[in-house]
């Protein structure tokens, strides 16, 4: 586990060098120059982390990165709880992205929502060599037929959808005449497109400004309009984080218009042009959106962060900003309530994990978000990285992270096992994939996908629940019995 | 306490003294209330009362018919893609890599998918191909990838199986892994296998099958005609296939038990026992166990290969049978008659006995289905998963007197189908059971409401339709996430199968207990003793 000794940062970037170059030595020489761009320490001051990102993983390595349909059909459609998402192709992108990203929403599953459900065309061999258009405008009507409380149906293609050249925009159109103009969405986010997840959220966003925006422009909405409606972008209400978000935000007198995409529905996506204010929690998966609702509809955007009593004030103070006095003396009401009440959780555990340091690689927003609700607990993030990251994310890092703290975009098996070894976090927060390999090394893990089946970790009631999860990975017992007494 | 914009007071469900989790939080007034709100005013939702209708209406007959008329749309299977099995099949070599060629995110969801069953790390590479590999082909990635994966987890073997991305390019594997031997990205004489894993054929225990096949064929064949071909000597060992299977880590080892005691010369062909069950200690282990080169190589001298899923293993046994072996298939035997069958057939193929330790395990599992099978007979059962788990299941609960009533794989085929029939017409308990082969956990939700049963076997999807139709789930097969560990306990052998019927008998009391647990309403018979 970590010393106590302070180490300067000028200490750590000279170790973290040495670290790096002892990783890249296991390369072979082309792709260990290709990954030393992507491996670097934060330098203070400086506007950018010094490491490449948003470019092709190495084959070989052990990637931890994902798809663009993974990005789209896993991420940005599929808590679209009313309507049906079709994973167009073999049974397996559905079957393993089935009901497991947590996007908690409340409906009657399999009657007027279906988000844990796994709808696929299950492609056949005969399939790929005669096409699937056929195949899938049955589909569609079996869907019409069994499930009449469907809101609108998304054609999710995985690979071989691109390649054997089916077009399914053209049977989408042909079905969305045949029934009256329903939502009949198709989504180009086959997996081998672009780099990982990312491009998926891109295309999944462009499909909504080309197949929802703009189709539906003479819907009316169901609400009158008030001067403090907002639409939350980019919170899939993972173990219900956007409740645990809405909720303040309603106490500070807002009016929260849509959910994107946690717990969502078609007409909440519909009806987002008429927000006064988008605020944006996963930037990275959202912003394309969010931005062409500025260009096109004139809507102001906002990034915000829940994640910690500190960035939950900052954000709740930045979002009334853009409102009049009474949401500004409402977010004043609000966070002066939940003080005191933070500071109790603060108290109770910020003893137990004072000091302690964390190595994070996630996705999205988290590499960055999380940060402060550490240091909230007095907790230090010592590395930290991005699967699909962009320039502009590590960019967005540099405001959170410490001089000399180890980056590592597209972090690889063999380089996040190295690093850890040395660095001896005392928590790492990454995935499924790599929880159980630290934990084998005696090295405390929790889940900063899934929240390890806990969360919401998102607002003032997710801060409690995630000060007591890094509590119980922390200072589980067993982690000190991981050595026989004789050995 | 403070009033949001509908004037309700709204507080903070989480304190310091009383921290909830998800499970109940969001059952506190404050979240109710918001949800409400939520789908009143913004959802354009169609309200209780038509939410009802189509609900009652999803549980009638008529329902039923369009649901089974259904000819394109697949939904909730019981089945994964066959680069799954592949994974499942190359870990179970000793430092052996698997290395998927195709698309990387395919990668990350079978890595996930087994961790999220097994509590552990699963190790596997992608050739990670893009765009510009869809156009000009994956040999690039195929070339790099090999050397680096070669250089970074120093394997001993690399067993390479493709994702339906490279299958519709039509990449060649044999061809592309010569070409980067040469390249040297690995030494000429390194053991590289090859599968194609198109996952538009067949399911995760095509997958399966078609590694195995690919592992034998490369050892025994001539390493794709680098080497001579290997000349069987035919000895008196005895290889076992254990197949894709959820319970690998418990049911290896005790097969491997059976056969110490036998005194039997066994080879686990594919050991993936060990790899998933590595411990804690400071230590990561990328590789543990496995069967070794050697044996993988020295199997082709068995006497026999005895695969536990035959439904899993049809080429790799035709192939093998090929080599000149005597091959006997299993369908993953659980109970009294299957399990004496097993072992009849070691014993009858090796001339061992069967130990009266085996005979004395299979006395309690007699004295222990006399105790309790009361309780089971005639409770009927909805059985889902692999067409081989699927038959082993089937025939334990005829044994025990309970009626299985529907039986469905969605992987499952004609032969299956009819494979499991015989098997119902051979008992009294079978006549009121359907096969399902090609069917959905969507259509046994129909089967659920008009053709209700007690309890229903299966994984852990089964837990939606546990939901819907109140059937209680006794989870067992692949995948299991939501309980922890079942994959350590076997269900093969006499002892695999105390536990299977273990679990059922739990099953059972749990719900009696909880049929009768309301005091001073119903629990006239909470009794102490079951």
């Amino acid at each position: 586990m970590s010393t106590a000794v302070a180490e300067s940062p000028a200490d750590i970037k000279e170790r973290n060098k040495k670290l790096i170059g002892e990783v890249l030595e296991a390369y072979p020489d082309k792709s260990a120059k290709r990954r030393a761009k992507h491996l670097n320490s934060y330098e203070a001051e400086k506007a950018e982390c010094s490491v490449k990102s948003n470019i092709k993983s190495i084959p070989g390595v052990m990637t931890i990165r994902g798809c663009a349909y993974a990005g789209s059909k896993g991420v940005v459609w599929g808590p679209i709880k009313d309507m049906v998402h079709i994973s167009h192709g073999p049974v397996g992108c559905g079957q393993y992205s089935w009901g497991s990203r947590r996007n908690y929403y409340k409906g009657n599953t399999g009657i007027d929502t279906f988000g844990t459900m796994q709808f696929t065309s299950d492609f056949q061999e005969k399939d790929i060599v005669f096409g699937g258009d056929k195949k899938l405008g049955k589909i569609i009507d079996e869907i019409q037929e069994l499930f009449p409380l469907n809101r609108g149906i998304s054609v999710q293609s995985e690979c071989p959808i691109g390649l054997i050249g089916d077009d399914i925009e053209a049977v989408s159109k042909a079905k969305t005449k045949q029934y009256d103009g329903k939502p009949i969405i198709p989504v180009r986010c086959e997996g081998f497109r672009g780099v990982s997840q990312s491009l998926g959220h891109h295309i999944a966003n462009d499909v909504i400004r080309d197949w929802v925006f703009d189709k539906a422009g003479d819907k009316v909405a169901t609400f009158e309009s008030t001067p403090y409606d907002v639409a939350i972008i980019g919170d899939y209400n993972i173990g219900g984080d956007a409740w645990a978000s809405r909720i303040l935000l309603e106490e500070m007198g807002l009016r929260v218009i849509a959910q994107w995409s946690g717990d969502g529905t078609i007409a909440e996506l519909e009806n987002t042009p008429k927000a006064k204010l988008n605020i944006l929690h996963c930037y990275r998966s959202m912003n394309y959106i969010t931005r062409h609702m500025e260009e096109k509809f004139g809507i102001p955007w906002v990034e915000y962060n829940f994640f910690g009593p500190t960035k939950i004030e900052a954000s709740l103070r930045e979002i009334a900003s853009k409102f009049d006095d009474k949401i500004k003396e409402g977010a004043e009401r609000v966070i002066a309530k939940y003080k005191p009440r933070m500071q109790a959780i603060v108290d109770r555990y910020r003893p137990r994990l004072e000091g302690k340091k964390v190595m994070l690689y996630v996705g999205g927003l988290r590499p960055r978000h999380v940060i402060g609700a550490y240091e909230d607990l007095g907790m230090e993030v010592v590395g930290t990285g991005y699967e699909f990251g962009h320039n502009d994310d590590y960019q967005r890092t540099t405001h959170y992270v410490k001089d000399g703290t180890l980056i590592y975009d597209d972090v690889t098996g063999y380089e996040f096992e190295k690093f850890v070894e040395k660095v001896r976090p005392d928590l790492v927060g990454s995935g499924i994939k790599e929880k159980y390999i630290f934990q084998k090394m005696g090295v405390p893990f929790r889940q900063m996908h899934s929240w390890d089946y806990s969360g919401p970790y998102h607002g003032y009631d997710g801060f409690a629940i995630f000060a007591r999860d890094m509590d119980i990975a922390i200072n589980a017992p067993i982690w000190k019995l991981t050595k026989a007494p004789w050995s | 306490m403070s009033p949001n914009f509908l004037g309700k007071n709204i507080t903070m469900t989480e304190t310091a003294e009383k921290i909830r989790d998800h499970f109940d939080l969001f059952h506190q007034p404050e979240y109710a209330d918001m949800m409400d709100n939520k789908r009143k005013q913004f959802e354009n939702s169609v309200g209780e009362a038509e939410v009802a209708r189509v609900s009652d209406w999803t549980k009638t007959k008529e329902y039923q018919e369009k649901n089974f008329a259904r000819e394109a749309l697949v939904i909730n299977p019981a089945k994964a893609c066959q680069p799954l099995g592949a994974v499942f099949a190359a870990v179970g070599f000793e430092k052996t890599l698997p290395f998927v060629h195709g698309s990387q995110g395919c990668v990350a969801y079978y890595r996930s998918h087994f961790s999220r069953h097994f509590k552990e790390p699963t190790s596997c590479v992608s050739s990670s191909m893009t765009e510009d590999a869809a156009v000009f082909g994956g040999l690039n990635n195929m070339i790099d990838g090999l050397a680096n994966s070669y250089a970074l987890y120093k394997p001993k073997m690399i067993a390479v199986s493709t994702t339906c991305m490279a299958e519709v390019i039509g990449d060649d594997l044999n061809a592309f892994i010569k070409n980067a031997k040469e390249k040297g990205s690995v030494p000429q004489d390194f053991d590289v296998t090859y599968a194609h894993t198109p996952a538009f054929v067949g399911s995760h225990i095509t997958g399966y099958d078609n590694v195995m096949k690919g592992v034998v064929e490369h050892f025994w064949d001539g390493k794709s005609g680098t080497v001579e071909k290997l000349e069987r000597k035919p000895n008196e060992s005895v290889n076992f296939l254990g197949g894709f299977d959820g319970n690998t880590v418990g049911n290896i080892r005790e097969v491997k038990r059976i056969f110490e005691l036998m005194g039997v010369d066994y080879t686990i062909f594919g050991d993936n026992s060990d790899v998933w069950d590595t411990p804690a200690d400071g230590e990561f282990r990328m590789y543990d166990g496995g069967t070794t080169l050697e044996q993988a190589a020295n199997a082709i001298h068995a006497k026999a290969t005895i695969s536990m899923q035959e439904f899993c293993t049809e080429k790799t046994l035709a192939t093998i049978a090929a080599h000149g072996q005597e091959v006997v298939a299993f369908n993953s035997p659980i109970g009294i008659t299957g399990t004496d069958r097993f072992l009849q057939a070691i014993s009858r193929i090796t001339g061992k006995a069967i130990p009266e330790a085996l005979t004395k395990e299979r006395g309690r599992l007699v004295d222990a289905i006399g105790d309790s099978s009361a309780h089971i007979h005639g409770k009927k059962f909805a059985i889902f998963g692999d067409p081989d788990l699927c038959y082993g299941l089937a025939e334990f609960i005829l044994e025990l007197g309970g009626e299985p009533t529907h039986i469905l794989a969605t992987n499952g085929n004609k032969t299956w189908e009819a494979k499991v029939q015989a098997l119902l017409d051979s008992s009294p308990f079978g006549v009121n059971c359907k096969v399902y082969a090609g069917k959905d956990l969507w259509h046994l939700r129909s089967l659920l409401f008009t053709e209700p049963v007690d309890f229903m076997i299966g994984n852990t999807y089964g837990k939606y339709l546990e939901r819907d139709t109140g059937t209680p789930l006794i989870r067992m097969g692949f995948p299991v996430f939501d309980r922890h560990h079942h994959h350590r306990s076997p269900i093969w052998g006499y002892q695999g199968t105390m536990n299977v019927l273990v679990k059922i008998l739990d099953k059972i009391f749990d719900e009696m207990d909880k049929a009768t647990n309301i005091a001073g309403k119903t629990d006239l018979s909470f009794d102490i003793i079951r």
